[in-house]
């Protein structure tokens, strides 16, 4: 019989963190601008310049160190690590490996096994490299430093996955963490949350790991997914095969979902790590810790409690609502407003889940406040406009956050409550079909559907179906 | 006097990015020889329980404030570049 | 009066008086320089135009009551591994021959804002690796005293300058006596303040953890005043310390009555010229016929400072170094196939043997494996220096030596052994690794009429007992 085998993971996480500027300098993080308008001499390297510690980035990493149940490095340091690229403009990386902010910490995750507690190694401050465009036309490579000096956490667990719906389910879990903390808002597609995987494979009850590899350059759940599930197989054949598996980095090919190994003579992958002489080192108080440990949001497990109490919504929707801060954040500003949870519940599970899917958003993406959700909810209940005008309105409150109020007042789509015009119009309507009116009275209830549809369109949507039902019936 | 290897020099060529002419590494071979042997000297020196020190003064804490303060400094950044196109530092292929 | 005999603080004073302007001393330093130059070549840059243009405009503000300062209107030199916005900043290297920096250092803008005007810039050591001026990729600097000899470095084109009156003074850099040592041997005074006291904002790094700016200058007077305008606390540093004990100009007091002198028997042995020994401990009986306390003692460790201080200096500079690569600035090889190509070509046609020298040393000690036995090795070593000078300065408030083993060498005598030329700077490195205030002050000449310098040593953010004794001396034996 063949030999079974196990899979042994660990995931390197890397997290953009969510700070206005970068981790050493006064520059802008912000996305997209033009090459190199988000730069300075310290994140390009120019000789002379030297970091300055942005202390936004040490509160969050203690705050997701906190989150994720580590201890915290009272005394840390940034070290170089030296490795010549032109992407890294120094030619060194400021990290920290000796004494990272934060050492073993743990989450617990749920798979279809049951629940599991993974843990983390460390997480370490450290700054990110520019970008590499290449240039097929002049046959070189082009360097961006708009994203060099981004402060990002690397978050690094210990070999305890053993599936990729594992990993797939502790990726979640920091996300959802990290999210909820504001560190980051961890999009895997736009890199501001990165996964490398370190994969090994042993026979079952081997007591030692096997040679692992890490493979690079994975920007989906479904990619990470793929990945794990190649890089098993190719290491159980190479062991079957009586080979050996070679300790390397690998890079992962979305298209050819394949991975090749990246090797060259010229990387010696000795990065001389020693401590940054230009920084000094951080004390993280015992003051501070708690300062940031009073200052953490309520975590998901804990609004679900707390939800499941208070508000008398679906445990489905409470699982959809807090799966995002964003969305729950709005959620419950909307009803401490308008004091209706049902009412507010169903405009995020209905209109707002089908817009997100329509136009491929995540909740964090939604920009409509719950202000202007909760004026909304007040326009329907006043019947100051219908259900059907109040889901168009919010279309548009979902594209830009319009004032509801003032957009229907502007646009004029007030439900019209002036019986005597609408009995005019009913009375028009009954004489231009007969045909309809004489299926009605033949005992065909549907005709009467038609007349109502009739009768809105000849209203332009603003009136309250109930009550041109109510006067058809009685015309009728 | 230590020996330094052809390997060792050519390995520490590798991580510097520095490539020695013959005449150079035998030279570079001597030399790092007999600084070597000098640091040995420091192991006549008991250093159990004494701290690594990085740093003189006991400062800490030093830090920035999260605010944007610089602005669009492209043309500074691209000025001394020995290549450029497109706003961007022109390199050598770095891939494949 | 000559313009040239001035001190620069007697100068500024000439130009407050109206007997002189900022543009007379200008055009006198560059008739000067135009004289002497060719021999000395104490600069690698200099722009007539501009330091011409700029003496006028202070003139103007010193005429409009804009600027009062102690320095208003003095000719300066800076050493060119301080970058200068606008202006060529080479550190000596092929590797920076075309660099041109778009800010300036925070020293040099002190020295701007205080109304000092920059003649140019100065020949160095490449990237202050040396103790002669004679690894600068654009020749060598001479001693004006004689020009035979080397002027010292690494700041030997500061110290040449001061000397040779092709400026009032200079900044130069110390990371192991660069200031201290070429200002003894070109007879100029020079002091390396505490670590943490001027901002490195803008200094090339060579060893970031010992690197400090400081003055070489004519006088202690124009040393405690030139301190007092580029001491700062720097934001834009995090090794800046901030400190309210600047006013420096306040210690020049003809005072040393129950100062405390020590005098380390390690520093008087072997190795040491007799007649700057000579000179050395008759300057210190000079000191306590004003009422200073002198006694011999043992300082410790003084032979561990020379391979301490290289693991450290060439592990941070194998690092700080590796950012010159042709892409961003500087030097870029005409030909290379391939991006490591093109960096290793780069960089070994860009940079001479001692830079490579000591990028090789820095990269073996902090490669796996070694990083242990040498880079933390020597880090606890720099620890028990510095409890040494604490204990020490517990007992005394200024530690008194030469500053180097002998006057100035002969040019070429110090490269062909490097290991030689190290063992010279034995006296002055110590006070890099311990972050401590160092000033040399001459103390009289060799037989051969070379100047020989007093090295006098404080604790941290002691500056001011350094210049009261020197200023002290100095007033001794004028």
């Amino acid at each position: 019989m063949a030999k079974q085998y196990e899979t042994v993971i660990g995931l390197e996480v890397h997290v953009e963190l969510a700070t206005k500027t970068k981790i050493f300098c006064g520059c802008s993080t912000a996305f997209g601008g033009a090459p190199n308008t988000h730069t300075c001499p310290v994140c390009t390297g120019m000789p002379g310049s030297l970091p300055v510690l942005n202390k936004q980035v040490v509160e969050y990493a203690v705050a997701v160190g906190l989150a994720t149940n580590c201890d915290i490095t009272q005394y840390c340091k940034f070290d170089r690590k030296n490795y010549f690229y032109p992407d890294n403009p120094q030619n060194y990386q400021i990290s920290q490996l000796y004494l990272p902010i934060c050492r073993n910490g743990h989450v617990d995750i749920e798979t279809e096994n049951g629940s599991k507690s993974v843990g983390i190694h460390e997480i370490h401050m450290e700054e990110d490299a520019g970008k590499l465009i290449h240039d097929d036309w002049e046959d070189c490579s082009l360097v961006d430093y708009n994203r060099s000096g981004v402060p990002l956490i690397e978050i690094v667990s210990e070999p305890d996955m053993r599936s990729a719906e594992e990993v797939i389910a502790y990726l979640e879990k920091l996300r959802m963490i990290v999210q909820y903390l504001g560190a980051s808002d961890c999009k895997l597609n736009e890199g501001s949350m990165r996964a490398d995987v370190n994969l090994s494979v042993r026979e079952v009850g081997a007591k030692e790991f096997g040679t692992r590899t890490e493979m690079k350059n994975l920007n989906s759940f479904r990619s990470i997914t793929r990945a794990i599930e190649g890089e098993r197989e190719r290491q159980i054949d190479l062991l079957e095969s009586g080979k050996q598996v070679i300790q390397e980095t690998r890079r992962w090919d979305d298209a050819k979902e394949s991975s090749y190994a990246m090797r060259s003579k010229e990387d010696a992958q000795d990065y001389r790590y020693f401590p940054d002489p230009d920084l000094v080192p951080v004390y993280i108080s015992d003051e501070w810790i708690e300062d940031i440990r009073n200052n953490q949001p309520e975590f998901r497990e804990a609004k679900m409690a707390r939800y499941k109490e208070e508000f008398d919504i679906p445990e489905y929707d409470i699982g959809i609502i807090t799966d995002s801060k964003h969305m729950a954040d709005i959620f419950e500003e909307t009803t401490a407003i308008c004091k209706q949870p049902k009412k507010v519940s169903n405009w995020l599970m209905g209109e707002t889940l089908r817009l997100l899917k329509e136009k491929s958003m995540d909740p964090e993406d939604i920009v409509f406040s719950p202000e202007n959700l909760a004026k909304l909810i007040a326009l329907v209940d006043s019947k100051a406009i219908n259900t059907n005008v109040a889901k168009e309105v919010f279309e548009v409150m979902f594209e830009k956050d319009v004032d509801p109020e003032a957009y229907v007042e502007e646009k004029g789509l007030k439900t019209v409550n002036d019986e005597g015009a609408l009995r005019k119009t009913i009375e028009e309507v009954i004489a231009a079909n007969p045909q309809s009116v004489e299926d009605y009275r033949n005992g065909k209830d549907k005709a009467i559907g038609f007349l109502v549809g009739q009768t809105m369109k000849a209203m332009k949507g603003k009136a309250d179906p109930g009550m041109v039902n109510q006067i058809l019936k009685e015309l009728l | 006097m230590r020996i330094i290897s052809d390997e060792t020099i050519e390995y520490v060529g590798i991580l510097a990015k520095l490539e020695l002419s013959d005449e150079e590494k035998e030279h570079a071979k001597k030399d790092m020889g007999s600084m070597l042997d000098y640091i040995d000297k420091l192991n006549e020196l008991d250093t159990t329980g004494i701290e690594p020190m990085s740093h003189v003064f006991k400062v800490q804490n030093v830090f920035r404030e999260d605010v944007v303060t610089n602005g669009d400094e492209s043309e500074k950044t691209l000025k001394n570049a020995p290549g450029e196109k497109d706003n961007m530092f022109m390199v050598p292929k770095t891939f494949d | 009066m000559d313009i040239l005999s001035y001190t620069a603080v007697g100068l500024a004073a000439a130009i407050k008086e109206g007997k002189t302007t900022a543009v007379e001393a200008m055009q006198a330093v560059l008739q000067k320089i135009e004289e002497t130059e060719k021999t000395i070549n104490a600069y690698v840059t200099i722009d007539k135009e501009a330091a011409l243009q700029k003496a006028a405009e202070v003139q103007k503000r010193i005429e409009a009551g804009e600027l009062t300062g102690p320095l208003a209107g003095v000719p300066v030199a800076i050493k060119d591994n301080m970058c200068t916005e606008g202006v060529l900043t080479t550190c000596s290297s092929k590797i920076l021959e075309n660099f041109i920096p778009t800010f300036s250092a925070e020293a040099v803008l002190n020295l701007e804002k205080a109304g000092a005007v920059m003649i140019g810039k100065t020949n160095m050591d490449e990237f202050a690796m040396g103790s002669t001026t004679e690894t600068s990729a654009f020749g060598v600097t001479r001693n004006p005293w004689n020009t035979e000899h080397v002027p010292g470095g690494s700041s030997g084109g500061s110290a040449a300058a001061v000397a040779a009156s092709e400026c009032f003074f200079a900044l130069g850099s110390d990371t192991g006596g660069s200031i201290r040592q070429p200002a003894s041997f070109c007879g100029v005074v020079g002091l390396k303040p505490t670590y943490g006291t001027v901002s490195r904002y803008g200094l090339i790094a060579y060893g970031s953890s010992l690197d400090q700016i400081g003055p070489l200058t004519k006088d202690v007077t124009d040393c405690a005043t030139v301190m007092e305008i580029i001491a700062s606390h720097d934001k834009k540093d995090s090794t800046s310390v901030e400190r309210k004990d600047t006013d420096f100009t306040s210690a020049l007091v003809e005072d040393v009555k129950g100062m405390k002198i020590g005098i380390p028997r390690d520093y008087f042995g072997e190795g040491l010229d007799t007649e700057v020994k000579e000179a050395v401990l008759a300057a210190a009986r000079a000191l306590e016929e004003k009422g200073a306390i002198v006694e011999e003692f043992d300082l410790s460790l003084v032979e561990y400072a020379i391979p301490t201080y290289y693991t450290i200096a060439a592990a941070e500079a194998s690092s700080n170094l590796e950012r010159f690569d042709g892409i961003k600035y500087g030097y870029r090889t005409p030909e290379y196939e391939g991006l490591h190509n093109m960096y290793k070509k780069t960089r070994s046609e860009g940079f001479g043997a001692e830079v490579k020298r000591r990028i090789m040393l820095g990269s073996f000690v902090l490669s796996s494996g070694y990083y242990d036995a040498y880079y933390l090795k020597a880090l606890r070593v720099k620890a028990m220096i510095r409890k040494a000078f604490d204990e020490a300065f517990a007992k005394y408030d200024i530690i008194l030596g030469p500053v180097a083993p002998t006057t100035a060498p002969k040019l070429g005598e110090s490269l062909s052994d490097p290991l030689k030329m190290y063992l010279g700077d034995i006296y002055t490195i110590s006070v890099n690794l311990a972050g401590l205030p160092g000033i040399s002050v001459p103390c009289g000449k060799d037989s051969k009429g070379l100047p020989i310098g007093l090295q006098m040593i404080a604790d941290s953010f002691e500056e001011k007992k350094l210049i009261r004794a020197a200023y002290t001396f100095e007033r001794g034996r004028a």
